[in-house]
């Protein structure tokens, strides 16, 4: 088993304090998810561990089995098994699906060694027909006019053939409609297993009930404020996040 | 032509007595001495040399070569696409080894020949067609000089109705220290009829060289022609690569110039549409690295309604390379309900690297439709960061990237095969310009 540590993370954007002592222990075999309202922070949370140049940590550690990868470039921390779900991920002009999947592999083979054309064909196709994508999609170039839910499917291919350790999916299911949520939870729910800890990141509910977490935390003001089991969703589900948000208006009232 | 006219210039010293040309070209040549000779040598405040280096243009250390040492190790190197309807190759000014079209495509029609051969033996569409637009874009003094110098090259008339489906390749080598070459390529695609030539520029050595190129394309009523030029002379060779293209009814023209190499490269490239229907796509990929100029100029006439141009330029620059884009649309009175589209991009790969764009319109027609534009940036830090979070380190994301803006404009070519072919060419020019 191996652990994704997140220890009294502080990270700010310029001149503000984005997340202000975060802690999460992530291990492999586990899906947690983390619930908050509209800019507590958990996308700057994804953002960071992937290694986003755009936000400084200013305290705290972030551990992959008790090593810092703090230093470590972006580009480096995939290869290390991180993988990120983009939110909005970026069209690629003129870049084919097939070859930026390639070129990511290929990253991943020691140096001189070439990937299997075959073999690579082969796993690209099974993946695909996963996540009911048509073949077509690998001559397209990386999300270039793709909808909301070929985007997000796109990811979810992306992971599937990189096989990460630890996913971090930053609210996969804005943008689907049911159909395409049940393909994407589908694709998800397939790459389960104890080699992978999963982090999802949603402000809503319903995706948990087609990727069930074992654990779900609640982020508000850039903390977790509340951890249980799904239940929890349930209870943001009926409650909203008032209940979770007052403290912290308490404290600025004062 | 007399030989004392050219003594003091080494440059064509002793390069016309090379080749049996007929009276006509002969005439021609002189002609072209006398042009060169008398107009005047770029000045930098020239309009049509701005952002140039018309220092570059000291052509005093030039001279005529000698024939390769090597032609059979030249013609070994000459592989292109692997099957082509015919295959010539030159090197220094010399034919090396020619490969005739199949007898069903000579049977019907086809004419692939040297232009020395073709000058007496087609000279009635030779002398119509060989050079006959005038040199607008500020190099006709270089288009003299090439008419006056040792031309040689391939002409190509395909035959009224007639589908050449392989593409008909052509090497130009240039080999040793300041060598001088006269690439000529004359396309005549008469109605109805489809081809595609590329025409393959490229240094035997890194020594410096000078090429002064013209083409001439014409292309017929319902014609098509796909024409692509790939340029890798030597990364210390000065070139001149001038093109006119003349497109009649509803003909088409599919041009493309790709660059990667040479030390000063200056392309002219006049399209003019002739009649109605007319389509010119002028398309053109470059790569300025290391201290490379690629100074390009453009002009897409309308002389004729209902036509279309569309032009598409994009260039990367690493290093302290340099790029030169000046372009005009130019639709003349009554030529109504033109489609014009004039596009440059530039991606800037340094901080020392600079790119020049000078789009222009000159419209005399009214109901037309006419667009141009210019883009600089860099690469895109969003779609920087996508890659590298997927584990692709940054060199290779930056030329994943590159390539990616290179393939919009080499997805515009019909050929896969030819596509591929170029593709592999730029993606490794791009690599060792990427890493200086």
């Amino acid at each position: 088993m191996k652990h994704l540590k997140i220890d009294n993370l502080h990270v700010s954007i310029g001149q503000s304090e984005i997340l202000r002592g975060l802690s999460l222990d992530l291990p492999t075999g586990q899906v947690h998810a983390i619930m908050g309202p509209n800019g507590s922070g958990k996308s700057t949370l994804a953002k960071v561990i992937a290694g986003h140049p755009d936000y400084t940590v200013t305290s705290g550690d972030i551990l992959v089995d008790g090593e810092s990868i703090l230093e470590m470039e972006p580009d480096a921390r995939a290869r290390q098994g991180i993988f990120l779900a983009f939110q909005y991920p970026s069209e690629i002009p003129g870049v084919t699906i097939a070859n930026f999947l390639r070129a990511a592999l290929q990253a991943r083979l020691p140096e001189g060694k070439e990937l299997e054309a075959t073999e690579y064909y082969a796993k690209l196709y099974e993946k695909m027909d996963l996540l009911e994508m048509p073949r077509t999609f690998t001559s397209r170039a990386v999300n270039e006019g793709f909808s909301g839910g070929e985007k997000k499917r796109c990811e979810i291919l992306q992971m599937a053939m990189l096989q990460p350790t630890f996913a971090l999916l930053d609210e996969t299911d804005s943008g689907l409609d049911i159909d395409a949520l049940k393909i994407v939870s589908h694709g998800v729910n397939s790459l389960r297993g104890p080699e992978t800890g999963m982090l999802v990141i949603t402000h809503y509910q319903r995706l948990l009930n087609y990727i069930v977490p074992d654990f779900v935390h609640v982020m508000v003001n850039g903390r977790i404020v509340e951890s249980g089991t799904k239940e929890l969703a349930l209870k943001l589900e009926a409650e909203g996040y008032d209940w979770a948000t007052e403290p912290e208006a308490e404290a600025v009232a004062v | 032509m007399a030989s004392a006219s050219v003594s003091g210039v080494p440059l064509l010293e002793g390069a016309l007595v090379e080749g049996r040309w007929p009276e006509w070209f002969v005439a021609s040549r002189q002609r072209g001495w006398a042009d060169f000779q008398h107009l005047p040598a770029p000045a930098p405040k020239d309009e049509k040399w701005r952002f140039s280096k018309v220092k570059a243009l000291a052509l005093d250390s030039f001279r005529y070569p000698a024939a390769v040492a090597d032609a059979a190790a030249l013609v070994a190197r000459s592989t292109g696409l692997g099957e082509s309807a015919a295959r010539f190759v030159f090197a220094n000014n010399r034919l090396l080894a020619a490969t005739a079209p199949a007898a069903g495509l000579l049977k019907a029609g086809l004419v692939v020949m040297t232009l020395e051969e073709a000058a007496r033996q087609h000279a009635d569409l030779v002398e119509k067609h060989f050079m006959a637009q005038e040199f607008k874009l500020g190099s006709a003094k270089y288009a003299a000089l090439h008419r006056s110098g040792p031309v040689n090259g391939v002409f190509i008339r395909v035959p009224k109705n007639l589908e050449v489906a392989q593409p008909i390749e052509i090497f130009h080598w240039v080999e040793g220290e300041n060598s001088a070459v006269f690439p000529h390529t004359l396309v005549v695609c008469e109605r109805q009829s489809k081809a595609t030539v590329v025409d393959c520029f490229r240094s035997a050595d890194d020594e410096p060289a000078f090429a002064c190129g013209v083409n001439d394309l014409v292309v017929e009523e319902g014609a098509k022609l796909n024409y692509v030029a790939v340029q890798q002379w030597s990364l210390a060779a000065t070139a001149f690569h001038l093109n006119s293209t003349t497109v009649g009814r509803d003909a088409c023209c599919l041009g493309m110039q790709v660059n990667l190499g040479g030390k000063f490269v200056r392309g002219e490239s006049y399209s003019r549409m002739v009649a109605e229907g007319a389509r010119s796509d002028m398309l053109s990929v470059n790569i300025a690295g290391g201290d490379q100029l690629i100074d390009q100029r453009t002009f897409q006439d309308h002389a004729k309604p209902s036509a279309t141009s569309d032009l598409l330029y994009q260039n990367a620059l690493t290093g302290k390379g340099r790029t030169v884009f000046s372009g005009v649309i130019r639709v003349e009175p009554g030529a109504h309900k033109t489609d014009a589209y004039q596009k440059v991009r530039n991606i800037v790969l340094s901080d020392e690297a600079e790119a020049n764009s000078m789009p222009g319109l000159e419209i005399e027609a009214d109901d037309v439709r006419c667009t141009h534009g210019a883009t600089t940036a860099q690469v895109d830090d969003r779609e920087l960061f996508y890659l590298l979070a997927r584990g692709i380190r940054p060199e290779a994301a930056q030329q994943l990237l590159v390539m990616g803006f290179f393939n919009t404009v080499l997805d515009r070519l019909p050929d896969a095969r030819l596509r591929g072919q170029i593709e592999g060419l730029v993606e490794k020019r791009l690599s060792a310009a990427l890493r200086g």
